[in-house]
Order: structure tokens, then C-alpha cells, then sequence
């Protein structure tokens, strides 16, 4: 379980976090969603220790994430933040096999090797193994990196806009993946999304934030209705039902 | 250009390469200690084996060095002089001269001396790296813009002090300011390979950490590697590297810079168990080979560090003009 307890983040005055209290419940993918500027990957990138906070903890599974030694740490909970920019040329399966750094420092075994294979196959990566990444494209990299962080085999799984840069059938197949490892190996997975109809679709919870602070959390047919999301979003959105799920309407 | 690297690249892997390397190295070392060897061995071979060591050392330290910095900043066109440590070295002579006179600068224990400059050279690094942990940014860029305007301090303290110095004595620093290897300061050779097995002792242990910090900060904590600690040390490591270097043969600016990319073309792999190596290898060559030709077929003895600090500039501006400063 990861529980967040006044989290707090400012840059200068303002703050970009401001006291912060959830608990994300285990096995399942919660999203997170909210408007631009609402510190949802701010609050993403304190939970992974990326960025150092000003108030508050952040707990997973019991650990307190700034206390606990970092490789510890990286064998429980990883996390892929938006833009990975890099000086160096890296082949596909190259990148892939750092997410096994946590287990094997640099010396693969027969077993890291499965894992690599495993994640390849997961994200269809088969055909670009031996592509250096800057010869991707950006939806072929991001799932690279998505598989990198896949290989790390960690209970706690985070990702930043992993849907960025992605076409229709990538992003559906990234979400229908993660929705089977939350189900089949009992992962938790947080989110940030943009897009509120995939996170009314795949979602088993989710955490909306604005301006700094969560105003509404609970299971899609909480959040996913028009009163809640003219709160989040500050406008009209329709609701329609449509084989069980919610989908949202916004297009004026 | 380009196609002739990737063909050439298909058909040598990095191991080999490092191994093709390693021969011509081995047989530079072996001519540099035979050629043109006149008269008493018992003389010639001690004479050029420490001169030999020193050029080797120098030439790893440098390629290490600067390997590690563009790993921690994540940069391939920055070296550890971007950060100051050459003008901290012309500042340090200055003002030994300066203060003591040019007699006492002369005379003093190399020692003494080369510890005095490793000191002030290894708490510069430090109050540097101190300054950017401690604020609530923790960029890189920040501390290399810091150390560029630190530098630009340190120049314009000692060209104050040239301007005010006895010409005499102005004449004495102005030698050490400029890197020669001719004379390379061979007393402090076997304290300096005492120095560079430690650090490769010290770096060979982290090692592994290299390659994950390639992947930058965020994916680099991800992976569990503890950031902060990890780039001091590894800072520190560097500081002592250049200063190992520069106390040897006096400041050199582009020669890792040359080095490092070149490796890092020849090799085409990023992981750093081949690009080290295959750096500095490739320095050794550079100064060994350079050295031997400017002695022995030349005949004129001054120019090696010009041109290893031509052919690293032009580098510099094709690595500028081709982006990878990104």
C-alpha cells in the first residue's frame, strides 16, 4: 500500500503540492488525472523519491520512501517519468536490460534474462531489439522504456503520461497490458492520464487533483459523472454509459 | 564518413577493437623504449621508462577522467577543465610565485608541492559540489556554470598578478602554464601511478553504477542507484585525476575531450567497460606515438600539446556543429 501523508511541495510561495493525503489501494491501476498545472507529477515524482519534498511522507508497503536505501527501494516501486532524454546510444534491448540492475548489478543471469525476453515480448519489441532509440519513433521508444520498467518486476508500478506519443492501438494495447499484469501478478499501477475515457475504462480507482490538492477520489462511477467533472475540469462534460463503462463526451 | 564508421563498426566488435587498440599501444611503447637507443641500456631504458610512465599515466588519467565527467553531467562535449581545475592550477603557481618569489617556486619539494595542489584542488571540488547539493536545485548544469565563472575568477586573479610580477619570474610561470611533455615532471612519476591504482581501484569497485548513470537521474534513482553519493565520489575521483595529470604535464583542455569521443565512435557502444579502456588507449597512442614522432623524426621539441590541442578543438566545433551538445 502506498499512503501519502501531507505531502507538500512549493516554489516560492506557491504551492504545487500542498498537503497531499491518500492512500492508493493495492493490486489494481489507479489514475491519476486533473488539469495541467494540478501537480500530479510532481506528486508522482515525490512518491518515487525523484524529487525531494517539503513536507509530509510517503510510505510504501511500510518503507518510508526518503529513508530507505535506494536500491532497496528499486526492487519494490519503479517509475518512468515523461521525457528520457539521453547523451548516449542505446540499442533497445540494451535499455531493456537495465531494468534488471536492481537484481543483478550489471551481471545478467539466466533468470534476468527471461524477464528480458518476457518484457520484449509484452510490448511487441521483438522486431527493434537491436535499434539504437534514437532511431525510434516516439511511441516506439516510450514502450521501450515502458519495458525497461516492466523487467524491473517491481510490486509498484508508476508511470507518468505513459500514453504520451502513442496511436490508438498502442495505447490501448499499453493499457490492456497493464490491466492484465495488475490482475494476473496482482501489480499496482498509478497512472497519470490525460485522457479521462481510458481512465474511466481501465481504471480501478482514481485520484483527481487541482490546483495542489486532491478534490475527489474513489472508483470510476464516483469520479467518471458530470458534477465531479465540472469540479475537476471546470467545464460541461457529458456522461453516457456504453457496456458497463462510462464515457465522457467534451467536444463542443 | 559516416558509412565508412558503421561499416567499419559491423565488422569490429568493441572487444576487438579494444584488443586492436591495446597492439598498437604496446608496440608505440615498445619503439618509444628501443628506437634510436644508443650507447648504455642501463642508462637509456630507465631514462625513458619513467618518461614512458609518465606519458601513460598522464594519458589515463586524462581519458578516465573526462570518460567520468561526461557520465555524470550527461554530456559528451564538457571535461573536467570546463570546471576550472586548469585555472585553478595556473592560479596556484601564480601565487606561489607571487607570494614566495620565483626562487622559492623552483626550489621547493614537488612533494610538497603536488600535495599542496592536490589539496587546494580536491576542496575546490568539494565547496563546488557543496554548493549545489545544498540549495533546494540540484542541477549539474548549475554547478558547471559555476565552475566556469569560478574559473573565469581564477584566470583573471592570476592575470592580475602577471601583470604586476617581475618580468623574470613572469617568464618562469609562464612555462608551467602552458602543458608540455617534454618535460614531464618524472620525480612525481611512481607517487602518481601510486595514485591513479588507487582511484581505478576505488572506480573499479562503483563500476557498475557507470553505465546505469548514462541513463540519467531520474532512470538512474529508478534503478536504485543512491544519486547523490554515488556522483560525489565520483567527482572526487575525477578531481583527483586532473590533478594527478595537470601536476605531471601542466593543463591540457581538449586532448580528453578528443579521446573520449573518439573511443566512443570507434567502439559504438555507450557501456563503459569497452569505452574506457578503448579512451585510454587511445590517449596513450595519441601521446606516446605523438611524442616519439615529435623526438625522433621531427627533431623539434615543443609541439605535441598544440597539436593534440588543434586536432581536440576542431573536434569540439564539429561535436558543437553536429549537435551533440544537446
Amino acid at each position: 500500500m502506498i499512503i501519502a501523508d501531507k505531502v507538500s511541495k512549493a516554489y516560492g510561495e506557491t504551492f504545487v503540492v500542498d498537503a497531499v493525503s491518500i492512500t492508493i489501494p493495492t493490486k489494481g491501476i489507479t489514475s491519476i488525472i486533473g488539469p495541467n498545472g494540478a501537480g500530479k507529477s510532481t506528486f508522482l515524482s515525490m512518491v518515487s523519491r525523484l524529487l525531494g519534498m517539503d513536507a509530509g511522507t510517503v510510505s510504501v508497503d511500510g518503507l518510508d520512501v526518503t529513508r530507505t536505501p535506494s536500491d532497496a527501494l528499486a526492487r519494490k516501486l519503479s517509475i518512468l517519468r515523461q521525457d528520457n532524454h539521453m547523451s548516449t546510444r542505446l540499442t533497445v534491448r540494451d535499455l531493456v536490460s537495465f531494468g534488471r540492475y536492481p537484481y543483478s548489478k550489471g551481471r545478467l543471469t539466466v533468470e534476468d534474462r527471461e524477464h528480458i525476453e518476457r518484457a520484449l515480448d509484452y510490448l511487441h519489441l521483438h522486431e527493434l531489439v537491436d535499434r539504437f532509440l534514437d532511431e525510434l519513433s516516439g511511441g516506439q521508444r516510450q514502450r521501450a522504456f515502458v519495458a525497461m520498467v516492466l523487467c524491473q518486476d517491481t510490486d509498484y508500478v508508476l508511470l507518468d503520461e505513459p500514453l504520451n506519443n502513442l496511436d490508438m492501438k498502442h495505447a490501448m494495447r499499453m493499457m490492456k497490458l497493464l490491466k492484465g499484469a495488475a490482475q494476473d501478478f496482482g501489480k499496482t499501477v498509478v497512472l497519470v492520464l490525460h485522457d479521462i475515457n481510458f481512465a474511466s475504462w481501465y481504471s480501478d480507482y482514481i485520484v483527481a487533483m487541482r490546483e495542489g490538492k486532491v478534490i475527489r477520489q474513489g472508483p470510476p462511477s464516483e469520479i467518471i459523472e458530470p458534477a465531479a467533472l465540472k469540479a475537476i475540469y471546470d467545464m460541461d462534460i457529458n456522461v453516457h454509459e456504453i457496456g458497463g463503462h462510462r464515457v465522457s463526451l467534451f467536444y463542443d | 564518413m559516416a558509412d565508412l564508421v558503421m561499416s567499419v563498426r559491423r565488422r569490429f566488435t568493441p572487444g576487438l577493437m579494444v584488443g586492436i587498440l591495446s597492439g598498437i599501444a604496446l608496440v608505440l611503447a615498445v619503439l618509444f623504449m628501443t628506437v634510436e637507443a644508443r650507447g648504455n641500456w642501463g642508462f637509456v631504458l630507465p631514462f625513458r621508462g619513467v618518461k614512458l610512465l609518465s606519458l601513460v599515466i598522464v594519458a589515463y588519467a586524462v581519458a578516465l577522467s573526462t570518460v567520468l565527467f561526461q557520465t555524470i553531467t550527461n554530456n559528451r562535449i564538457l571535461t573536467p577543465s570546463i570546471m576550472g581545475f586548469d585555472a585553478l592550477y595556473v592560479l596556484i603557481q601564480t601565487t606561489v610565485v607571487f607570494s614566495f618569489g620565483g626562487l622559492a617556486a623552483a626550489t621547493v619539494d614537488p612533494y610538497l608541492k603536488f600535495a599542496v595542489e592536490l589539496g587546494a584542488m580536491m576542496i575546490f571540488s568539494v565547496l563546488l559540489f557543496r554548493l549545489m547539493f545544498s540549495g533546494a536545485q540540484r542541477s549539474l548544469h548549475l554547478l558547471v556554470l559555476v565552475g566556469i565563472v569560478i574559473g573565469t575568477l581564477f584566470r583573471s586573479t592570476s592575470g592580475f598578478m602577471l601583470r604586476i610580477i617581475d618580468p623574470n619570474e613572469f617568464a618562469m610561470i609562464q612555462d608551467q602554464m602552458f602543458a608540455s611533455f617534454n618535460s614531464v615532471h618524472s620525480q612525481l612519476a611512481f607517487l602518481a601511478l601510486g595514485i591513479v591504482c588507487l582511484v581505478s581501484l576505488v572506480a573499479w569497485r562503483i563500476g557498475h553504477v557507470f553505465d546505469v548513470l548514462t541513463l540519467g537521474r531520474d532512470n538512474a534513482i529508478n534503478l536504485g542507484v543512491p544519486y547523490k553519493r554515488t556522483v560525489m565520489l565520483i567527482l572526487l575521483l575525477v578531481t583527483i585525476l586532473v590533478a594527478v595529470s595537470t601536476a605531471l604535464v601542466g593543463p591540457v583542455t581538449f586532448f580528453g575531450l578528443l579521446v573520449a569521443n573518439l573511443a566512443y565512435i570507434l567502439v559504438g557502444t555507450a557501456r563503459h567497460r569497452y569505452v574506457i579502456p578503448a579512451a585510454a588507449l587511445l590517449a596513450v597512442i595519441c601521446l606516446v606515438g605523438g611524442q616519439m614522432v615529435l623526438e625522433r623524426v621531427f627533431n623539434f621539441n615543443s609541439a605535441l600539446s598544440i597539436i593534440i590541442e588543434f586536432v581536440g578543438g576542431l573536434m569540439f566545433i564539429v561535436l558543437l556543429l553536429k549537435g551533440a551538445a544537446r
